[in-house]
Formats: C-alpha cells, structure tokens, sequence
C-alpha cells in the first residue's frame, strides 16, 4: 500500500490527509512536533483572551484520526533524503515513504534586530508561542506594557490580545497607516482609528532599531530607529510577516526560493514530493496572486488539489478569485476580487463611508469596461457565493451596485446601508441605478 | 465603575442571603378553627391523621418549618400506611404529603415576614434587582465599544465551571428541589410575594406563583444583560424582546388575571407535548366546565400543537418557538446566556440527545395516548398498566427532575439548554419538522471558515456548528433553536441565519467555494 507522508499537521497538511482518505485507502501519516492534534492556528488568539479553551480550536476530536486511519506521528524532521524516500528525524530515527507533502507552514520574521531572540521576545504563530505569552504576558502585573513590531494582521491580533488582558501596549508600524500596501487609504484609516480607540500606542512610519534586556537576557525596551526613543516594556511581539519554515530542507537539494518551489501541480523538482500551502512558492505566481500566500484558504485549497493529483487525478492548483476575511478589534472586513491599495490605471473607485466611520465599502472597477474587479468592505457582511458568481460572470459594477441586497450576507434586522449607497453611487457616476429588491432565485439561482 | 460593580453585588449578595435566610425564620402554629376548615375543605376521614395532629401539631408552636413539616408529614404517612394495610381507602390522603403541609403551613405561619411582607420583598426581591442592575449597567462602559465582548469568559470561575458556577449551581438545585418537593420549606418566599398575587390573581401566593414570578424577574434583569452585551446586534435584542414579552405578558400575566376571573388558568403559549398535563382529564374536565373560553383553550391547544407549530417552523424554523416564544427559552437565553459554552460538543452527546429528546417525546406521546384512552373508556388502565402511574412518573421524571432541577439547575455546568436539548419533547418534535420540512438554514457563507471553533464553543445546543462551516455546508440540524449566537461570535461573517426556498438548503460539499471551479464542478457530478 503506497505510504503517503505529510509534514505538518496544519490546515494544508491535515487537508490533505482528509481528502486522500476520502479518495483512497493509501497508507497516510502526518508528521508534526508542535502539538498531537490539529488546532485551527487562527485561533490562539481566543484561547488567550478567554473566549475558548485551547481544546476548541481542534476541529476534530481526538478519536477522528483513528477512525479514518490517519496516523499522527510527534517528530520533528530534520532532513529529506530525496533519493532514498528518507526521511530523517530529530531523534535519530528514519522515516520512509512514497509519497511525500511538505506542509511546514511558516515562521515569524526575524530582520536580524538587536535582541530578537531574547526572552520574551516572540511571533504569534505556534502553538508554543502561546505558552510564552501566558509565562510572559499572563497580566499587567507580570507585563507592565508589550511593544509590537509590524502592523499587519498577527500584529493587530496580538494587540487585541493584550488589550483584552489590559496590558497596555506600543505599536509600531513600518508605513505610514496600518497595513496601506494592502487596504486602501479609506480602509486603513478606519482601521487606525479603531486601534486608537482601544487606546493602543500606535506608532506610524517607525521601525525597530534594538531591543534591550536586563543580565538574565530577559527583554526590558525596544528603541525606536528614527527618534531613538526608548520604550520599556517586559514583552516583545515580533509581527512583520512570516515566511516559509523550510530550513530543514537545507542540504536536500529539493528547490527551494524564499518558499518550497512547485509548479501548477504543487510538485516540487522531485518526483513524489510536493509542497502545500504557507511553504510553498509558484515557480510563476497565479493570475494577480502572490507566489507565496500565508493565508488559511490557500493553504486549505493545496490541500484539496494535492489529494486529488495523488490519488490520480492530476489537477493544477487554479484557485478561483481571491477572497479574505479579518477582524480588526470590533469591526469585520471581507474582500472578494482585488482592490490594491493604490487604484491601477485602468481602475476606478467607489468609496463610501458610513458616518460613524465603523462602515465601508470600496469598489474596484475598470475605468472603460466598467466590469467588477473586486469590493473591501469593513462592517458589512457579503455573500462569497454572489462575489463568486458576478467575477465568474464579469459582471458590471453597475449590476453589483443594482444588486447589493443579493450580495449582503449581515445578520437578519440589521440595519442595511443599501439606499445611501446606491444614491452615493448614482450621484458619483452620474447613474440612475435603482436598488433590486433581494430575489432568492437570483442568489440560490433557482 | 468596578466601584459600582461591587456595590452593586454586595447588595445583590445582601438580598440573597435575606431570601435564604427567610426560610429559617417565623413560627407555626396551627389553631383548632384552621384545622377544621382544612378537615373539612379536604374532606378528611382519616380520624388517625386527625388525632394524631390534635395530638401533636394543634396549638403547639413549631420554630421551623422543617419540623413542622415533619411533624404533618409523618401523621398522614403513619396514617396512610395504617388505612392502606386495613383496606380503608377512602380514608387514605391521596394528596402530596408535603403539599397538603404547605397549605396548612401557608395559614399557619406566624412572624415577622408574614407581618411585614413588602419589607420582606424590598430586602429580597428589591435588593437583589437593585444590585443585580449595578452590577450589570455598568458593563455599558466596562464592556467597551459594542461588539463581541467574551473576554475572559474561560478566565472566571463563574463561567468555566469554577467554584463560583458550582455555588449557583448548587443554590439553583437546591431551589428547585425545594419548589418541587418541599414547598412546604419555603412558605415564607410565598408570603414575600403574597401582596403581588392578591393584586393580580385575588389570592394568595402559591410556590407557583412564587415561581412564576422570580421567573419574570431573574428574565427582566437578565434581559438588561442581553441588551447590553448584543447591543450591536438587532437580531438579539429583537429576540430578548420577544422572549421576554411571552414570558411576562403569555406565562405570567393572562394566566394570573385569568385565575382571577375563575377561570383556568392557561399559558396561550404553552404548546402540547411541552405542556404535558394538557390532556390529562383533570385539565379536560376543568376546561369543559368553564365554558366558552374553555373550549376554546382546548380548541387552541390542539391547533397550536398540530397547526400553527409545524406551520410556524416550516416558514422560520424552530426558532420562532424555541428562542422567541418559549419560557424555558427564554430563561435560557437571559439567566442562561453567561454559560452556553459549557454544553458538550462530542459525537457522544449528540447520539445521547438523540437517543433521549426523542425518547421523552415517545414517552409523553404514549403517556397521552394513555390518557386519552382512559379518559374516554373510563377504565383506569391500558395493558394493565395505570395511566395515573405513568403521569406520575412522566410528571416526577421529566417535569419535575429534567425539566426544573438538572434543566435549569444544571446550566453552571452542563451549559444551558440542557433542557431543551436533551429532554423537551416539543424541541424533539419541532426539530423533525425543521429537519425534513423548513425553509431555515444557517448559510455558510463560501470558504471564508477559519475553523476558528468560536461558533462551536458558543452554541448552546452543542452543534459542531464548525463542522459544517468549515466544509462550506449548510447548517441543518434539528436540535438548532436559532438563537443566532454562532452567527454573532463569528469573526469572518461565515454565517447567517436564513429562511429561503428549500431548493439547496442542504448543500453537502467536497470543495469549498473559491477553489479551482472545474474541480467543483467534477465532484459535483460525481
């Protein structure tokens, strides 16, 4: 029976052994040493704050794996004899299999600052990062104030964290509004204003220069690079992104960039290996996406593509249109298509905003065609499967507009902003477009 | 404002204690006159029971109501066990021996609370509303911004199961042990509420009415909570509202007045098989004798089981019931909000639901069919088993036991709709008719699932509700009263509770949406 190996127990790796379980009664083992069981990564956060307890981010109970015959094996490979179909293990063993899928997911970024491995300096990613922030942030006793570098969407968390335990906190981002090489200005202002409300430091345009420590090498403050301010704090979130978690791959001559190279089939330059999800980087990036993408719905979409190309059908990994979803303190943002933070030339905006400055939405359209190219929106539910369908379908951004009670996905008796902004819409771009009232054979399409 | 908090719970904590302490005070004392009129007014042959109480409780002072109790208790038992065995059955008592002592109890009290019973009420009832509001109106601000607000939740003993929940828990059993059991204990709560009852019904508190009314009460204050915590979000507030309403207006107020014009009194809500006794011939009997408004109670009833129920659920799901209408509803969703996480999420407890809330829905169905038959054959038993057996067993088990002590009193710990979920044989029913014939459904929205777990932990009923998200699936379940709550602690606007054309309502998926459309589109053919 063909042994099919997976490094990594996260959501690419576990998709995967789900799905060739489904399709196949191959030999399957996860490898992981970060914890027995899958647990949702995006969800730490909420075991700190109280909402869960760490058990309820794992998905699946713990019988799960049996009864579906998935092995799950605690080790930590150190390297991959390509060749032999070996794998090499932290404790000395071997390990071999036919087939193999490196889903290794990420690691914290580390610019080579001063003191970045000091105690209580730390990412937000593994499971054991969570451990450190209960020893080194468990109150605002024990952490009088924490300093986190890199305003993107691990920062904001780890800010919300901290927030929810009171512990006061500096944050320091690189541009000069918090995640603009992503949101547009609208979006990240909003964003600003909701991180200053909860009464976070924020810092705009500043970097790390060092972080100091006191004789036990447990981290005390942080300087500032550009005002050489010095900040003291007991805990250090280093938050500037992640990148592919691949140094054991060293030495393996399997490909690699910044990520695990594959091609469309998520195969890497050996035959039998393949690579999945964060770790993984696209010989040549899909359509307008990035080679790399750290996000849970790509690494979960490998996962289904791998299991079928294993299992026979081979299939290119062809996602569909880009879609995400945060959470930045209170407010909610979804996106489907692209809206890139500077419009394109071609491109041409529709920004409205509600007046309690907690609601958004912003479109992006071709200038000329007018089709839809995509739609942020910050505290306004949408409907994937709308989004899915108008981009599929190349529709106007007059159709969206005309059809925006189809597309609202917001709790039933919520109050809809549709009216305003159709009426903004029509006094913008000099149209008369009438709002449709919400058909259930539009969105169902029966 | 912690200041304020505190303030407020130690008033809150001052009027419990008041309430608790209530049962330990006051006299009885019973005087030949009472004693005659109960003999009389029950109907009383036993002259066992009547020596032995002349003997032993008349013009004796008892300084508590436990050994008043026992001393009532133990002469009609002794009494009893002496006519049982000589064959007198007529002279048996059939009442409930501890409920026969409280309406002995409830004229006999002598003291300080029966004297001045709105001092009592402000010192229990009012101290404990007025702390309980200072505790909670602050969270307007404590809270934040309006939003999510579960912070902390599995950080405090009041909400993980700690030693603060096993406190509430215990007082909560020991309440409802009492009230079902032992009311005879707790004569001085009913006085506390006695001036309320005259003004609405004309009569004196019974334990029920007493019930009724810390109902009412413990919902309105716990509704203030609600408004705050969701104020973000109208489906809630909406919902408290209603629930509130039926409770306040449905179950306490018209049932009271309608006593008060001697007529049944009668929950318009209150659906057959939750209401179990409906069909039992003491209610036939009492509603054929009032008349007009009788018969069309029993008119409604029917109609509200087999017509509006399934009719109603067909359109809006189970929810407009369970989370909108129903008392032990709504009590779950305003006492009970705080411990929601607590209900069990494994495949374990969802085949001992299944097993048990359809068990019990048998079980009432067979217990009314029992019933029915005796009612209209006028021999006592069907199959050689007595229909007033199986109602006492039904009423002990399931009213009494499932439904007040664990449903209620388990909420610290079990979560709180354990009730509702493992034992209301109307949920048992409406959730078949939900399942198989509905237009709701909780959307998953596409592939924005996180598998984050939020939804799963906050579901009161204990659905994986993650399960589905994160397959891109419909959530159709029939244990799902709808209470929205998945949908609110959502962080990615995964889920929305809808009611739509049935056509793809059930929507199993290999691939989730945004992945590669011709590979969807393959296992869809499959």
């Amino acid at each position: 029976m063909e042994h099919i190996v997976i490094i990594g127990n996260g959501i690419s790796g576990v998709t995967a052994a789900r799905h060739i379980r489904k399709l196949s009664n191959k030999k399957i083992t996860i490898i992981s040493d970060e914890t027995d069981y899958f647990f949702s990564r995006t969800a730490i956060m909420y075991v700190y704050m109280g909402h869960m307890t760490f058990e309820h981010t794992q998905p699946y109970e713990n019988w799960f794996w049996k009864k579906n015959n998935i092995d799950l094996k605690k080790g930590r490979v150190t390297a991959i004899e390509a060749p032999s179909k070996t794998l090499h293990l932290s404790d000395g063993n071997t390990f071999n299999y036919d087939k193999l899928i490196i889903a290794t997911g990420s690691k914290p970024n580390k610019f080579g600052w001063p003191g970045q491995d000091l105690n209580g300096v730390m990412g937000l990613y593994h499971k054991q990062d969570l451990d450190n922030l209960e020893k080194y942030a468990p109150n605002n006793k024990v952490c009088k104030r924490a300093v986190i570098v890199g305003g993107g969407l691990i920062g904001i968390e780890l800010a919300e964290m901290l927030h929810s335990r009171h512990i006061p906190v500096t944050f320091l981002v690189r541009e000069s509004s918090f995640w603009n090489g992503v949101l547009p200005k609208g979006e990240s202002n909003m964003v600003n204003r909701e991180i200053k409300a909860h009464h976070i430091d924020l810092r705009l345009g500043v970097n790390l220069k060092e972080i100091k420590s006191d004789e036990n090498g447990n981290a005390t403050s942080i300087v500032i690079a550009e005002t050489g301010e010095e900040i003291q704090c007991n805990l250090v979130g280093l938050t500037a992104g992640v990148s592919p978690n691949i140094s054991f791959l060293k030495g393996s001559k399997i490909e690699t960039g910044r990520g695990v190279i594959v091609n469309r089939f998520l195969e890497t330059n050996f035959k039998d290996i393949y690579a999945i999800g964060d770790c993984a980087e696209q010989q040549i990036a899909i359509d307008e996406r990035k080679p790399i993408e750290a996000v849970w719905y790509t690494g979960r979409m490998m996962g289904e593509t791998v299991a079928q190309t294993i299992c026979g059908n081979k299939m290119a990994y062809k996602p569909s249109h880009w879609f995400n979803s945060a959470k930045f303190f209170n407010i909610e943002y979804q996106t489907y298509g692209w809206v890139w933070a500077q419009p394109k030339n071609n491109e041409a905006r529709f920004y409205w905003e509600h007046p309690n400055g907690k609601i958004c939405i912003h479109i992006n359209f071709d200038k000329d065609t007018r089709q839809f190219i995509g739609i942020n929106t910050l505290g306004i539910r949408m409907r994937h499967n709308f989004f899915e369908k108008v981009l599929n379908e190349k529709k106007s951004v007059d159709y969206v507009i005309e059809h925006l009670a189809d597309a609202n996905f917001d709790p039933e008796f919520y109050k809809l902003h549709e009216k305003e902004i159709v009426a903004a819409f029509n006094k913008e771009n000099q149209t008369n477009i009438q709002l449709k009232k919400k058909s259930w054979k539009r969105i169902l399409s029966i | 404002m912690k200041t304020i908090q505190h303030t407020g719970l130690g008033i809150f904590l001052t009027g419990l204690t008041v309430f608790i302490a209530l049962i330990f005070l006051g006299e009885y004392k019973v005087s030949p006159e009472l004693f005659n009129t109960v003999v009389t007014n029950k109907g009383i042959k036993s002259e066992l029971f009547i020596n032995d109480i002349k003997n032993n409780v008349l013009e004796k002072t008892f300084t508590s109501p436990f050994k008043f109790s026992r001393a009532v208790t133990s002469a009609i038992k002794s009494a009893n066990a002496s006519h049982k065995q000589n064959s007198e059955w007529d002279k048996v008592i059939w009442d409930k021996p501890h409920s026969f002592s409280y309406a002995i109890a409830k004229e006999a009290g002598i003291g300080i609370v029966k004297e001045h019973k709105w001092l009592f009420w402000w010192l229990t009832f009012g101290l404990g509303i007025i702390g309980a509001l200072l505790f909670i109106i602050p969270q307007l601000i404590t809270l934040g911004a309006p939003g999510i607000k579960n912070d902390g939740i599995y950080h405090k003993p009041a909400t993980n199961r700690g030693w603060i929940g096993w406190c509430v828990f215990t007082f909560l059993v020991a309440f409802y042990v009492l009230l079902y059991f032992r009311p005879d204990y707790i004569v001085n709560w009913t006085y506390v509420v006695d001036p309320i009852s005259k003004s609405l019904n004309g009569n004196l508190a019974s334990q029920w009415f007493l019930y009724g009314f810390i109902y009412c009460v413990v919902m309105l204050v716990m509704a203030v909570r609600m408004y705050i915590k969701y104020r973000h979000n109208n489906y809630q507030l909406l919902r408290t509202t209603s629930v509130l309403f039926f409770q306040v207006v449905f179950a306490f107020l018209i049932p009271e007045i309608l006593v008060r014009f001697e007529k049944p009194w009668y929950d318009f809500k209150n659906a057959f098989p939750l209401d179990y006794d409906f069909f039992f011939s003491w209610n036939l009997n009492e509603l054929i004798a009032s008349g007009g408004l009788g018969l069309f109670i029993l008119v409604w009833g029917v109609v509200l089981s087999l017509v509006i129920v399934p009719i109603m659920t067909y359109f809006f799901g189970k929810r407009w019931y369970c989370s909108w209408v129903c008392g032990c509803g709504g009590l779950a969703e305003t006492l009970g909000d705080p411990y929601r996480q607590l209900s069990d999420k494994s495949l374990k407890a969802w085949q001992l639901e299944r097993w048990l809330v359809h068990g019990v829905l048998v079980f009432a169905l067979v217990m009314t069919g029992f019933t029915l038959y005796t009612y209209f054959s006028g021999t006592a038993a069907v199959l050689g088993i007595q229909t007033q057996t199986i109602q006492d067993i039904y009423g002990f088990l399931i009213g009494s036991i499932f439904a007040g002590v664990i449903g209620t009193g388990f909420y610290p710990i079990f979560g709180n709709r354990v009730w509702c979920r493992f034992g209301c044989p109307l949920a048992a029913y409406i959730g078949i008719v939900q399942r198989f014939k509905s237009r709701f459904r909780i959307t998953t929205n596409g592939g924005q699932c996180i598998s984050c777990g939020n939804c799963s932990t906050y579901c009161e009923q204990g659905i994986d509700v993650r399960a589905y998200a994160q397959k891109g699936e419909n959530i159709i379940r029939a244990s799902c009263v709808g209470c929205g709550i998945c949908s609110a602690v959502c962080p990615r606007g995964v889920l929305k509770l809808e009611n739509a054309p049935e056509k793809g309502r059930i929507n199993p998926t290999e691939i989730l949406l945004g992945n590669n459309v011709d590979l969807i589109e393959l296992l869809k053919k499959k």
